[in-house]
């Protein structure tokens, strides 16, 4: 299989004004076509950013650099942000973690999702409008023509995903990044979004990078993993590798945190265990 | 959304009661008897005050007198100038036309220039340019505007000779009004030069009076829209791939606007206070030299016609404001 | 809604003392503000040295100094450094007289307006009912004019002068302070902090004034530096239209009002700085006005 996303030492910092903070390290990552790969670390780890950097997404204040960064053949480096324009939303598309703040609150959610078929597609307002049906009905969004013309505000925060999700997938993607897409959703919600990203990923044979904190997420849906830790990668494995034999202390200490793998009356966290970790180090040296 | 504007007419009508209570008190409050400063008569013998004191209705109970002035003021019946013994309201209606053209035009000249000077403002944080724009709108903001007038005509008119010093239009060009907006009527007339004339006369006073809504528009749209930049769903539109143009300019400005209309309609208000030292400056014949030329005349009864008549348009347009705010805003359409 | 930092009413010295250090801090980053406080406090010590200061009394007319103009201009000379006007009075000292007009014209009208909107807004927010609804309408009542309208009004009662512009200006000012007095109170009230003071016994107007208001300062600081702003135009502007300060006061708006025959004739240093006085004096504080404002909105605040 062709690496569909690959980046070499990905390094993003942000000026700030206590000097230059280093949000990531030194990533190196990778993605194949019709592969599920899971991001995962506590919040502040530099997740959500590197796959900001691959979207051009980043504020002016973020210095981006790495030795390469390509996707499907072209060089997201040295691209044109004209050229950029037109390969994101529509060959790489991102969904994210608030979607209520996501949509934009002043246009129908309608509006929104043919805005991308129009600017990428060049589809005329009858093929659009079309599509648009088709897409919300492929969400699961029941009664698409009337939904089109609701406002986010007048949708649930689930409903609200399953919009960004059909935005997302409108030009049917190569690569769908979905940042934390189940965090600010109740926990049946979770379930069916998480449900209907593998399912989508499968029809359409995308390559899907799945950024979570939720070790219950990557067990559901990942190919492959990577553990982010302080905007470094602490350990790349298969999903039933990183399972059964979790080599980088960090991530057992994410294992470890799980509800379901407590033991006595206390839940451990991961700093509990990083701590351990670094006394048992100490001891050695 | 129907509830929301019936809530704010309720609110309205309150208000106006409130307003017409000020404006029938404003008259017993002056120093000095209400029937002479109302009938303008400063001698006259008792029977004649007798008389004129029951054609004014001032021999009634005080409550009997609020309620014929409220009835009166529902008949448009806003009293009558001491002066001119004109109807107070048919001087408004035909000196409101002059306020009106020269508030659109400030108004105008004030959101053409305001909003994209915050939009670049907004889009260039913290460069020359921001810097640039937002010091102006500061000086602006802060612009004694009767000064300002001066200061213009003096140079503009007075040393460069580019536009005239004063009213609406060349005294060559004469023509009875049909619309009573001086830009429309001189192109009715059809008088070669005259709407050049009457455009030239409106220059310098759409300056002075657009100065500090053009500073307070400049000065929210860029909060606004800093604001609005860094809501997710800009990453969202940017995300999908748009253009610039369109991100900044349908996604971000569209949420930015809903604040800066609320302060568009605030600036009415503004407006009008400023239009009573603009139109001074430039003896332009609208309302503001009106007010002042009734309060140096002390002509009382146009005094509380106007206040009255002004508070109930800027309260008009405030629910205009509203409605329209309903509009950009799908929100409030609960 | 923009608040303070305090956690309790009673906040001890030291962190009194740590909140102003903090403050400071953030205000003296905005160069603009730092510039606007300079020229304030210059201004404020000319206007209390006024008689030290300047050369010649506010009201002295030199008979053969008649409209000359300022001493870089030929014809300008060494005793009227900024020239003089139409009577012979020199105009650098009618200025520096004048910025005492200014200065207590803002004064009085920011305090009136404050004190009265404090004790309004405080009630209407504590109380609701219909006391709020009978303040709040009032306060509808009183936005529905134009500021300089209903002064000018209020001027028409009470007479030209001084004091009827400065207090129908206040009183023209007082809604903005009752609805922010208001709305802070509104979202104050239902806090732990003045819960815990009203179980610990604390009386109405103790939690009104004493736990609840000081931590509602913040957004009356800075609308306070606005009416500041704002009296001092709107003062001018009717001393300009001859209703504020009589001649032959030095009133900056009046002097402007005495100079508008001289637009046509070339004497401009009659009518331009005048008005310069009154850009610099307001432009100043608008300056320290955001520059308060940018410190105390803990909403724009960045590490």
């Amino acid at each position: 299989m062709s690496k569909l996303l690959e980046i070499k030492n990905l390094s993003v910092g942000f000026d700030t004004s206590s000097g230059m903070f280093m949000a990531v390290q030194g990533i190196d990552l990778s993605v194949e076509a019709r592969e599920v790969l899971a991001i995962v670390g506590e919040s502040g780890s530099g997740k959500s950013v590197a796959m900001l950097a691959v979207m051009g997404l980043l504020p002016k204040s973020a210095t981006v650099t790495a030795d390469s960064m390509t996707f499907d053949g072209h060089d997201m480096l040295t691209m044109t942000s004209k050229r950029r324009r037109e390969i994101i939303g529509r060959d790489v598309a991102m969904i994210f973690q608030e979607p209520m703040a996501s949509l934009n609150p002043c246009f129908t959610v309608g509006f929104q999702l043919e805005e991308v078929l129009r600017v990428h597609m060049k589809l005329d307002k009858k093929a659009r409008r079309a599509r648009a049906i088709e897409l919300f009905k492929q969400v699961g969004i029941p009664t698409p023509e009337e939904r089109l013309n609701s406002y986010p505000h007048q949708m649930s925060g689930g409903q609200c995903q399953r919009v960004m999700i059909a935005i997302a997938i409108a030009c049917n993607p190569k690569l769908l990044i979905a940042d934390e897409p189940t965090t600010a959703l109740d926990v049946t919600i979770q379930k069916q979004i998480l449900d209907l990203l593998v399912r989508l990923q499968a029809e359409h044979g995308m390559g899907l990078i799945m950024i979570t904190h939720d070790m219950g997420v990557v067990a559901e849906t990942a190919d492959r993993v990577i553990v982010q830790y302080k905007g470094t990668k602490m350990e790349e494995a298969d999903v039933l590798t990183l399972f059964e034999a979790p080599k980088s202390p960090y991530t057992r200490a994410l294992l470890s945190a799980l509800p379901e793998n407590a033991t006595g009356d206390r839940l451990s966290t991961v700093a509990d265990f990083m701590k351990n970790e670094a006394a048992n180090a100490g001891a050695v040296s | 959304m129907f509830r929301f504007i019936m809530g704010r007419v309720a609110v309205m009508a309150l208000t106006f009661v409130g307003v017409s209570i000020i404006a029938f008190s404003f008259i017993r409050m002056l120093p000095g008897d209400p029937v002479a400063l109302l009938s303008g008569e400063r001698v006259m013998s008792p029977e004649r005050h007798a008389v004129i004191s029951h054609d004014l209705g001032f021999d009634q109970p005080i409550i009997v007198q609020y309620f014929d002035y409220l009835w009166g003021i529902l008949h448009g019946d806003f009293g009558t100038s001491i002066v001119t013994k004109q109807p107070v309201v048919d001087q408004f209606f035909n000196l409101f036309p002059a306020t009106l053209e020269l508030s659109v035009c400030a108004i105008l000249f004030a959101v053409l220039l305001g909003i994209p000077a915050g939009v670049f403002a907004a889009i260039k944080r913290g460069s020359f340019l921001d810097q640039s724009i937002m010091g102006t709108a500061l000086i602006g903001f802060s612009m004694p505007i009767f000064w300002w007038g001066l200061l213009l005509i003096m140079l503009v008119s007075n040393t460069l000779h580019w536009t005239p010093v004063s009213g609406r239009i060349s005294l060559m060009f004469f023509f009875p009004p049909v619309t009573g907006f001086m830009l429309i009527d001189s192109l009715l007339s059809g008088q070669s030069g005259a709407f050049k004339s009457a455009f030239s006369h409106l220059i310098l006073p759409t300056i002075v009076l657009g100065t500090i809504p053009l500073a307070v528009i400049a000065r929210q749209t860029r909060s606004a829209m800093l604001e609005v930049l860094s809501e997710d769903y800009v990453r969202t539109a940017r995300a999908k791939g748009l253009s610039p143009l369109r991100v900044i300019g349908i996604h971000a400005l569209r949420n930015a606007m809903i604040p800066v209309i609320t302060t568009i309609g605030l600036q009415v208000g503004v407006m009008l206070a400023g239009a009573i030292l603009t139109e001074t400056i430039f003896s332009w014949p609208g309302i503001g030299k009106w007010l002042v030329d009734s309060v140096s005349r002390r002509d009382y009864a146009v005094i509380q016609g106007a206040l009255l008549i002004i508070a109930a348009t800027i309260m008009l347009v405030n629910l205009a404001v509203d409605l329209l705010y309903g509009l950009i805003n799908p929100r409030i359409r609960h | 809604m923009a608040q303070t930092n305090i956690q309790s009413g009673t906040s001890t010295d030291a962190s009194l003392r740590r909140q102003l250090a903090e403050f400071w801090y953030y205000f003296s980053e905005n160069r603009g503000a730092v510039l606007g406080l300079a020229v304030f406090i210059l201004l404020i010590i000319i206007a209390i040295f006024a008689p030290w200061i300047a050369p010649h009394g506010p009201a002295d007319q030199y008979r053969d100094a008649v409209l000359l103009p300022p001493i870089f201009q030929e014809g300008g000379r060494a005793g009227y450094l900024l020239g003089t006007d139409a009577v012979g009075r020199d105009i650098l000292s009618r200025l520096i007289y004048g910025a005492r007009y200014s200065l207590f014209i803002g004064i009085v009208v920011t305090c009136i307006a404050l004190v009265g909107g404090i004790f309004l807004g405080v009630i209407a927010g504590y109380f609701r009912g219909w006391v709020d609804t009978v303040i709040m309408r009032l306060m509808d009542v009183i936005l529905a004019f134009p500021s300089l309208l209903l002064a000018l009004v209020l001027v028409a009662i009470i007479g030209p002068g001084l004091t009827g512009a400065m207090i129908s200006i206040a009183l023209v000012y007082q809604p903005h302070f009752v609805r922010l007095t208001r709305a802070a109170v509104m979202a104050e009230k239902t806090r732990d902090y003045v819960v815990a003071a009203k179980v610990a016994g604390a009386g109405p107007l103790r939690l009104m004034f004493k736990t609840i208001l000081p931590n509602c300062m913040a957004p009356l600081i800075v609308q306070a530096t606005l009416s500041f702003s704002n009296a001092i135009l709107d003062a001018a502007a009717l001393g300009f239209l001859g209703y504020g300060a009589q001649p032959p006061a030095s009133e900056w708006g009046t002097m402007l009002a005495d100079a508008r025959e001289f637009i046509a004739s070339g004497q401009w240093w009659v009518v331009t700085l005048p008005g310069l006085a009154i850009l610099i004096t307001v432009l100043a504080i608008n300056l320290v006005g955001d520059g308060l404002r940018d410190a105390l909105d803990p909403k724009l605040k960045r590490s």
